[in-house]
């Protein structure tokens, strides 16, 4: 099945793209496509941590299971979230 | 004028069509009305971190942002019931001085619309899918907080523990 990939901010610049289609196997979850997204794109491993998710344009965890056709989007830590000290 | 409560624009804020948007809203209303309306604009500052920025230039995901906000509506309602919540973003590249983000909110009393107002704004840094890039002298950086996760329950409290409600 294929599913369409959206990046932004800096983890757009190191993937050098907005937007990426990629074939996954049936049954693949969020998690299962970002470890490939950081085969192809090394530098992408630094958000490992501190990486969100989103399916479909609604917030999603790690182990949601994909379907063919679904809008993945990995979002860097957000602008704003600094905390106050 | 737009007269959308919520958006992520590339046009210049207006509080003014934030305002008017909520008082039409309430009208034929059968509430007790707006007595208070508070505002919030957050603005392009022209120093961080000790150095001088140029501009910024702020990047969205327009669909979940659109989400975000209407979750962030829910969450007001659900903590202050009679408040009403207008939220622009601009993105696009901003020079210093220019506004962002603008928050207003409505409501019969003035302390919650202060307390709800406050909230957003915590909330909108917290969750919206939207970051910044700072250019200054010499190269440019991605401004990068903390992880959005709105089911971040102390995250939430804390925007709370923020309106000193």
């Amino acid at each position: 099945m294929r599913v369409n990939i959206r990046v932004f901010a800096r983890l757009r610049d190191i993937v050098g793209a907005a937007e990426l289609d990629r074939d996954i196997p049936t049954g693949a979850t969020v998690r299962q496509l970002w470890d490939e997204l950081v085969v192809e794109f090394p530098d992408a491993s630094a958000y490992a941590g501190s990486l969100s998710a989103a399916v479909n344009t609604e917030y999603a965890k790690m182990e949601t299971m994909l379907h063919d056709g679904d809008e993945v989007a990995f979002l860097p830590p957000v602008s704003g979230g600094q905390l106050l000290l | 004028m737009s007269f959308q409560r919520l958006a992520v624009t590339t046009k210049r804020l207006e509080l003014d069509a934030l305002i008017h948007c909520l008082s039409e809203a309430t009208k034929n209303g059968e509430s007790e009305g707006i007595g208070a309306v508070a505002s919030f604009l957050g603005l392009v500052r022209e120093r961080n971190l000790g150095h001088r920025v140029m501009k910024l230039e702020y990047e969205a995901y327009e669909p979940l942002a659109m989400h975000a906000f209407e979750r962030i509506t829910s969450e007001v309602v659900e903590r202050w019931p009679a408040t009403q919540l207008a939220l622009h973003h601009r993105i696009g590249v901003l020079a210093i001085g220019e506004a962002s983000v603008a928050i207003v909110t409505a409501s019969p009393h003035r302390a919650d619309a202060f307390a709800a107002c406050r909230y957003a704004i915590e909330r909108v840094k917290q969750i919206a899918p939207i970051w910044k890039r700072e250019f200054f002298e010499g190269g440019d950086v991605w401004i990068e907080g903390a992880t959005a996760d709105p089911d971040d329950a102390t995250a939430r409290e804390d925007a709370y523990r923020r309106t000193c409600v």
